[in-house]
């Protein structure tokens, strides 16, 4: 594995399986009743979040604590890019200080790539603008792999505000890097530029009809669902919630219909969840939806990450504390 | 190696005596056949088989081709304002030592060149340098505010004779303004550059190219059809106002299109392109590095052949470079945030002789029509862009046709580095660069050494 995470593409097959299985032990020291292996004992992390996050920023602080490393969350309201400094200044700041790991949440898309080519320490991406979020898609797949097993040949659907969502781009890498096949579905105006050479170059279908996806030849195995923005609305993407959640959203029927074509279909959504919008609140807490399976699963994802970049060469072999 | 400032002191002081002369010996006159010519007192005395003067510099242009000094349309050298990224005597060096004779100097500094004062502040902050003829171009709109006209007739009755207005870095966007502007500025022969750009198209935050590979890095961009969309307006206002438009660094296929189909009715309509245009892709994206940030955006290869065609056709008059030097601290930022602009007045001409002459597309009569004559006429300089021929003035370049140059961003006379060339190698060089009769800039170490001599 390279030094950082920026990209899901910067994993291969291998990478992603062996970090799954990695974090398959430290889900089982999560549930433990005390949590905490030495693995990362005298190491530092740095949480620097650009932009707020509730779920992201906590999950990879708990991950970092439980491994023993000294984490430190750095939120830019208090740092000085506010005042002006250029990120090569800041990022050059926080290397300067020795840390084993920068974790950084950006605003902008590419932040983590520049950073990583500024700094010493290991970079990890937890979300970059509209560009990737790598450590969802991992422990998406996480998700969908303790619910199905392998996901080779499984249909993916993604389903929402594809040009702003980096969900959707970790996800499309990772899930194609496992196997499985990817529809993805939006309106016109929420489709990437270009997406149709990028498709074909990558090999996942898109659709503006999802309706036609769901009453498709390919069974649907797993729905996800983006949150799509209201502030969209106001950018001349769709005229009205009512007009969003009629074509793209998963309703109580839609579910119905998925499940008639498919008993096991799952439905995730990587929160923060507009209830009403993409997703109606009955299907949000149906039996189908693994949505708090998709939390559960970011803290021990995190830990494996954190694991493979920072304990080096060893890392094929994992520490005894972290024996179940 | 830039001559020293205050060369030009001397200019006019001199006699048409050797000790004032220079002899160019052996330079094929626009790749062609070659001759000598002999400059005194900042013009071409004669041209032919000379004896040099007694006392007269005598630059060996053997295998040099001579061309008609460079003129760029199109400069940001960043003086008043922002001193830290440019002055306008090291944007005249490294213009100098890309071989350019006269640059148009931008009017997006701080203060804004929208009034008489401002441009003639410009004018004289260039000749004091003295190495390039600096031309303020004047902004369309107060403060570039894209509400009121500036003073337009101010400044073209100004001692800087301001002819080319421009808001550059801002679109002129509202078609009522870029009316009038038309319209105002024909009794003195203006011509307004349009940075053609609809705002609404291309949001805040737009920061490249919209397609696949801004798809693919989740960057925001803005499509081609923001920029046709206003060219199609401009040509049909200079069609209706029948006044001049010219459009500022052509950036897609579509403009060419528009621009083709306007120059086939009559319309007067000119064109420029960058060197980075015609080079670069928008694939440069992929690295998130803010040196390949600029306005226009790098766009597919697609439009980069369009756009060499065109040149090559006529339908885009002239490369200029819209050289925008940024301080470091304004480029290492995120992408979406760095500044937009790249430098490039060095390295122009080994570009474009690199591309388009060493592959046989344009020969070197073409490079002066589109770096000298044709940008010189566009902006009614009449001391630019003139025949090689006896009585005109002593605006020259000589190029080294087989020179390569490594582009180091570290060595530029400009005090920027945000160069997207560095490290590649062109071949085809600026030689020496004579601005009004004297050596501004060579690469010629006798020529240096003479120079030396002749300053004290």
């Amino acid at each position: 594995m390279t030094r950082h995470l920026i990209s899901s593409a910067d994993l291969t097959r291998h990478d992603v399986e062996s970090i799954l299985a990695t974090a398959e032990s430290m889900h089982d020291v999560q549930r433990r009743e005390v949590k905490k292996v030495p693995t990362l004992r005298g190491r530092t992390v740095i949480n620097f979040f650009f932009e707020d996050s509730t779920r992201t920023r906590s999950s990879f602080e708990i991950a970092g604590k439980w491994m023993s490393a000294d984490t430190i969350n750095l939120s830019a309201k208090g740092s000085s890019t506010s005042k002006g400094e250029s990120l090569r200044d800041t990022a050059m700041t926080v290397d300067a200080m020795a840390v084993d790991a920068l974790v950084i949440r950006h605003n902008a898309s590419g932040a983590a790539r520049q950073v990583s080519q500024w700094v010493r320490c290991s970079v990890i991406n937890a979300g970059d603008g509209t560009h990737e979020h790598p450590t969802q898609a991992l422990l998406d797949a996480y998700t969908l792999r303790s619910r199905m097993g392998r996901l080779d040949g499984k249909h993916v659907v993604i389903v929402g505000d594809l040009t702003h969502s980096r969900v959707f781009r970790s996800n499309v890498i990772t899930l194609k890097t496992l196997g499985a096949r990817v529809t993805v579905v939006a309106p016109p105006t929420l489709m990437p530029a270009g997406v149709t050479a990028w498709s074909e170059t990558d090999g996942f279908a898109t659709s503006w009809d999802l309706d036609a996806v769901i009453d498709g030849d390919d069974a649907v195995d797993a729905m996800m669902m983006l949150r799509v923005q209201r502030e969209r609305m106001s950018g001349g993407y769709f005229p009205t919630a009512r007009e969003y959640t009629v074509g793209y959203g998963l309703t109580r029927e839609r579910l119905e219909r998925l499940v008639r074509r498919n008993p096991d279909v799952l439905v995730m959504h990587p929160g923060p969840m507009n209830r009403g919008l993409e997703i109606a609140a009955e299907v949000a807490d149906a039996p189908q939806s693994v949505v708090l399976d998709q939390v559960s699963a970011g803290v021990a994802v995190r830990m494996a990450v954190l694991y493979h970049l920072l304990a080096g060469e060893s890392a094929e072999q994992l520490p005894e504390g972290a024996q179940a | 190696m830039t001559a020293a400032r205050g060369d030009h002191l001397t200019e006019g002081q001199g006699t048409t005596n050797g000790m004032n002369a220079l002899l160019i010996t052996g330079a094929r006159l626009l790749g062609r056949d070659a001759a000598d010519i002999l400059v005194a007192d900042g013009r071409i005395v004669e041209v032919g088989s000379l004896e040099a003067p007694q006392g007269a510099r005598v630059i060996d242009a053997d295998g040099l081709v001579a061309l008609p000094g460079l003129v760029d349309l199109h400069t940001h050298l960043r003086e008043p304002g922002r001193e830290d990224a440019e002055t306008i005597a090291s944007g005249s060096e490294a213009a100098a030592a890309g071989g350019f004779t006269a640059v148009f100097a931008m009017a997006n500094t701080s203060p804004v060149t929208d009034t008489a004062e401002a441009a003639e502040r410009v004018l004289d902050l260039g000749r004091a340098c003295g190495l390039v003829d600096v031309v303020p171009v004047g902004a369309v709109t107060a403060g570039l505010g894209g509400e009121r006209l500036a003073e337009l007739g101010l400044m073209a009755r100004s001692r800087a004779g301001v002819r080319v207005f421009s808001d550059d870095g801002r679109c002129v966007a509202d078609g009522r303004i870029m009316r009038r502007a038309l319209e105002y500025i024909k009794p003195f022969g203006g011509v307004i550059s349009q940075h053609a750009q609809d705002p609404r198209l291309a949001d805040s935050s737009a920061c490249c190219h919209e397609g696949e590979v801004s798809g693919r890095l989740g960057l925001p961009g803005w499509p081609g059809v923001a920029e046709e969309a206003i060219v199609a307006r401009d040509v049909m206002l200079a069609r209706h106002t029948g006044s001049r438009v010219h459009v500022a660094h052509v950036s897609t296929a579509g403009t060419v299109e528009v621009i083709r189909w306007a120059k086939a009715q009559g319309i007067a309509v000119t064109a420029e392109v960058t060197p980075h245009h015609l080079a670069l892709t928008t694939d440069l994206l992929v690295g998130y590095d803010p040196v390949y940030k600029v306005n226009p955006p790098l766009r597919p290869s697609d439009d980069v052949e369009a756009l060499r065609e065109a040149l090559v056709d006529g339908t885009i008059d002239v490369v200029a470079t819209d050289h925008a030097p940024h301080a470091r601290h304004d480029k290492e930022h995120a992408f979406v945030d760095a500044a937009f602009g790249m430098v490039g007045l060095e390295t122009a001409l080994p570009v474009v002789s690199e591309l388009l002459v060493r592959s046989g597309r344009l020969d070197w009569a073409d490079v002066a029509r589109i770096m000298s004559v044709g940008p010189a006429r566009i902006g009614g300089l009449t001391d630019h862009g003139r025949p090689l021929a006896v009585g005109e003035p002593a605006n020259l370049t000589l190029v080294d046709p087989d020179r390569a140059l490594t582009v180091d961003a570290a060595a530029s006379r400009s005090r920027s580095r945000n160069n997207p060339w560095h490290g590649r190698t062109f071949t085809g060089a600026v030689h020496t660069t004579i601005h009004r009769g004297r050596v501004s800039h060579t690469v010629d170490a006798t020529t240096r050494t003479a120079e030396a001599e002749y300053a004290q």
